[in-house]
């Protein structure tokens, strides 16, 4: 069992997203500033929906929504998925 | 709209302006829509003139292994083009235009080539000046023209499936880039007055695919990575995009490896004019016969 945070941090881990190791950025650090392109973050949305077995709803397909770990638990949390543990 | 489209496209035919051949968004030119076109090309050269790009003509086509890399099938798949072709033996051939005789689907066999339609001119470029190594002090420059394809068939005659666009492309810093888009806008406001045309310049998004395109379509907005100079040519309502003016960060430089002389990712942007467009607007707004056009208009144009 692990919360929100925990799994966007494990997924945002494996792949090669980032040119930085998300375990040194903070929750509140950009990561477009840490590397995440434009086409990455349509993977990234991709891959949390499958994770999470969520749909992000249009208003929320903006750039900042993926931000940050805070702006995509917050995202998340949103739209029911539950903070505490899945 | 669509009549207004229809009606425009109708009168463009029947002048011999455009040639039909039997495909929406696919049409010959006369040699008079030509001169139009090679006159925005010229004032597009004029004003350009003292920049000191670089001039690389290509093919209307790149690399499947490219267009691959670019990003573009990820983006934008509904508009691509690629090339297919026979690759089969006799026996696969005499099956071939059998089906054909009856009226079936003679393409089953096909298989893709290397070769990709060009979505944009400027895609050409960039693959191109990343294998040269890292850019001059200065940055790059380039000056590209040539045919594009986007498989989106309509009956408005300013959305072809095959056209020209005019472009500079601009590789550097991030304030190299900014700052030629900066310029671009300015100086593409001045060209398309002297045209003699009604404008104006607004922030607008690329057509992405999909939920994922709405994703990148609100990020390209939110940060106004593309401006768009709109001329109506149908509609006052829904003006067209006569041309862009694009930063796409360091998107192209990370995807292609394009370095900076200091060794960094560079940032790149472009300016496209849609040359079809352009050419149009001026016939829709100053009529058929580019001899009755303004004197003004015509020495913007050269002609």
């Amino acid at each position: 069992m692990s919360s929100v945070r925990e799994r966007v941090r494990a997924l945002l881990k494996t792949t090669g997203w980032l040119q930085t190791d998300i375990d040194t950025l903070a929750d509140d650090a950009d990561l477009y500033t840490a590397g995440l392109t434009s086409h990455a973050t349509v993977t990234l949305m991709l891959s949390l929906e499958e994770a999470f077995d969520v749909e992000f709803p249009d208003s929320l397909l903006r750039r900042r929504t993926f931000s940050s770990v805070d702006t995509i638990v917050e995202a998340l949390t949103s739209i029911g998925v539950d903070k505490a543990a899945v | 709209m669509s009549d207004a489209h229809r009606a425009y496209r109708d009168e463009l035919l029947q002048h011999g302006l455009l040639i039909s051949m039997g495909v929406d968004g696919l049409y010959g030119r006369s040699p008079v829509f030509e001169q139009i076109v090679g006159g925005i090309d010229h004032a597009f050269s004029r004003a350009a003139g003292a920049d000191g790009a670089e001039t690389m003509r290509f093919p209307p086509g790149i690399g499947k292994a490219q267009l691959e890399q670019s990003g573009y099938l990820k983006s934008s798949p509904q508009l691509v083009g690629t090339v297919h072709s026979f690759m089969g033996l006799d026996r696969d051939h005499r099956a071939m235009i059998e089906t054909l005789e009856k009226g079936g689907d003679w393409t089953a066999g096909q298989k893709t080539t290397q070769v990709a339609l060009t979505p944009a001119t400027c895609y050409a470029v960039y693959p191109v000046m990343a294998a040269r190594g890292p850019l001059a002090e200065a940055g790059g420059l380039v000056d590209v023209r040539g045919y594009c394809f986007r498989h989106e068939p309509s009956i408005d005659p300013a959305r072809l499936q095959m056209f020209r666009q005019r472009e500079h492309v601009r590789l550097g810093t991030e304030a190299q880039a900014l700052d030629f888009r900066a310029l671009w806008i300015e100086r593409a406001q001045t060209i398309i007055g002297s045209f003699g045309l009604p404008f104006e310049v607004d922030v607008a998004n690329d057509p992405f695919f999909g939920r994922t395109g709405k994703l990148l379509a609100t990020s390209q907005r939110e940060d106004a990575l593309k401006f768009e100079l709109l001329v109506p040519i149908t509609s006052n309502e829904a003006p067209t995009a006569c041309a862009s003016f694009n930063y796409h960060r360091d998107l192209f430089g990370r995807t292609w490896g394009v370095r900076t002389a200091a060794g960094e990712v560079a940032h790149t942007a472009c300016v496209g004019f849609g040359l079809e467009r352009i050419t149009l607007a001026l016939l829709k707004h100053h009529g058929f016969v580019p001899a009755k056009w303004p004197a003004k208009v015509r020495d913007a144009l050269g002609l």
